[in-house]
């Protein structure tokens, strides 16, 4: 019986660390799709306004996702972990 | 059910098993992206003509590309200086990155942390010391004192600065490359693997849902393709950056405006 509690302990703390790894990258996955999205926009909006500048703007948009996407993807790597 | 996915981590050596230098699948596919850099040059510059053809048009513009869309667009026109460095970062990130889609490959080599921490912390070694050379002991005074600011704002402006600075810059740059491999590996790996289950080993019913997996393996394919540009174009940009910083100091944004004036673009490279 002990033996059969302690192992519904040990599941349950793996089944709460891979529950929280999850919302962990849920969360993640919210502040970046947010902070993506601005920056398209407003890279789309500058890109209308002024097109002449195109090429130097979507150079800045590219480096501005990757930024972004890599804390997404941190939370993506630490769902592994946990 | 007890998955062990530890053993998809150990990879049994091909050769020099156990000592330092042991040949496994990672090293050896490292080794052939490291060749194929090389190679990739080497081949585009001997026989050099004046209007180049063939492999040394595609040498050359792949090494203009990074000199003047990332070095001295970032750097100004003396960044032309670190171009070579640059070149050797992209395209090396960039070829091992591509062994992500090569068919019988599919394993990229940046997916390991070994590689893309090395690599961030050669990056790092490198504006650091660029740094310290420039401007002797008083960089990491400049880094944690900005000026133009009242002093109250130091107290929490500096750790913030000298941690982001030293210790968070190569790490995230690490991470970055890691994650996005990794990632990207991934989701390949669950598509395909869904493929090969549904469509060779499921019932009838089960098939078209294989042939749905199959398609959206193929468009990750094309998207993991544009992923693996940008990350070797982020990487080198963003190394290309902290290299600027490093000789400039903080009033880089100010400075660069006046020194833009007349950045040198070259379209071909003289003869050499």
């Amino acid at each position: 019986m002990i033996e059969l509690a302690q192992e519904a302990q040990a599941s349950t703390g793996d089944g709460l660390a891979t529950l929280a790894g999850g919302i962990a990258f849920g969360l993640a996955a919210t502040g970046a799709a947010i902070g993506i999205g601005n920056i398209f926009a407003n890279a789309i909006q500058a890109m209308a306004r002024q097109p002449e500048t195109a090429g130097q703007t979507r150079t800045t948009m590219f480096i501005g996702f990757a930024l972004i996407e890599a804390l997404a993807l941190i939370g993506f790597v630490l769902t592994f972990i946990l | 059910m007890e998955l062990d996915v530890f053993h998809l981590f150990l990879w049994e050596p091909i050769a020099f098993g156990g000592t330092f230098f042991e040949l496994n699948r990672v090293v050896l596919l490292m080794y052939i992206s490291a060749l194929v850099t090389v190679g990739f040059f080497w081949l585009g510059t001997r026989r050099q003509q004046l209007v180049p053809k063939g492999m040394q048009f595609a040498a050359e513009t792949g090494y203009l590309f990074v000199r003047n869309n990332i070095a001295i667009d970032i750097m100004g026109p003396k960044g032309a200086q670190y171009a070579p460095f640059l070149t050797c970062f992209f395209f090396f990130i960039f070829f091992s990155n591509l062994l992500e889609i090569l068919p019988f490959v599919n394993f990229p080599v940046t997916s390991r942390m070994a590689i893309p921490a090395v690599l961030a912390l050669t990056s790092w070694v490198v504006y650091v010391f660029i740094g310290f050379k420039r401007h002797g002991f008083s960089y990491v005074k400049d880094i944690a004192f900005p000026p133009g600011v009242p002093w109250w704002v130091y107290i929490i402006l500096t750790p913030i600065e000298l941690l982001s600075t030293f210790i968070i810059r190569p790490f995230t740059l690490a991470i970055r490359l890691l994650a996005n491999m990794l990632a990207g590996h991934v989701l390949l790996t669950i598509f395909f693997l869904f493929t090969e289950e549904l469509l060779l080993h499921g019932t009838l019913l089960q098939k078209p849902i294989g042939v749905l997996t199959f398609l959206v393996a193929i468009l990750l394919i094309v998207f993991e393709f544009m992923v693996i540009v940008i990350q070797a174009y982020i990487f080198t940009t963003l190394t290309a950056f902290y290299i600027a910083e490093a000789v400039e100091g903080h009033g880089e944004e100010e400075h660069a405006q006046e020194e833009h004036a007349e950045p040198i673009r070259e379209t071909e490279l003289a003869p050499a």
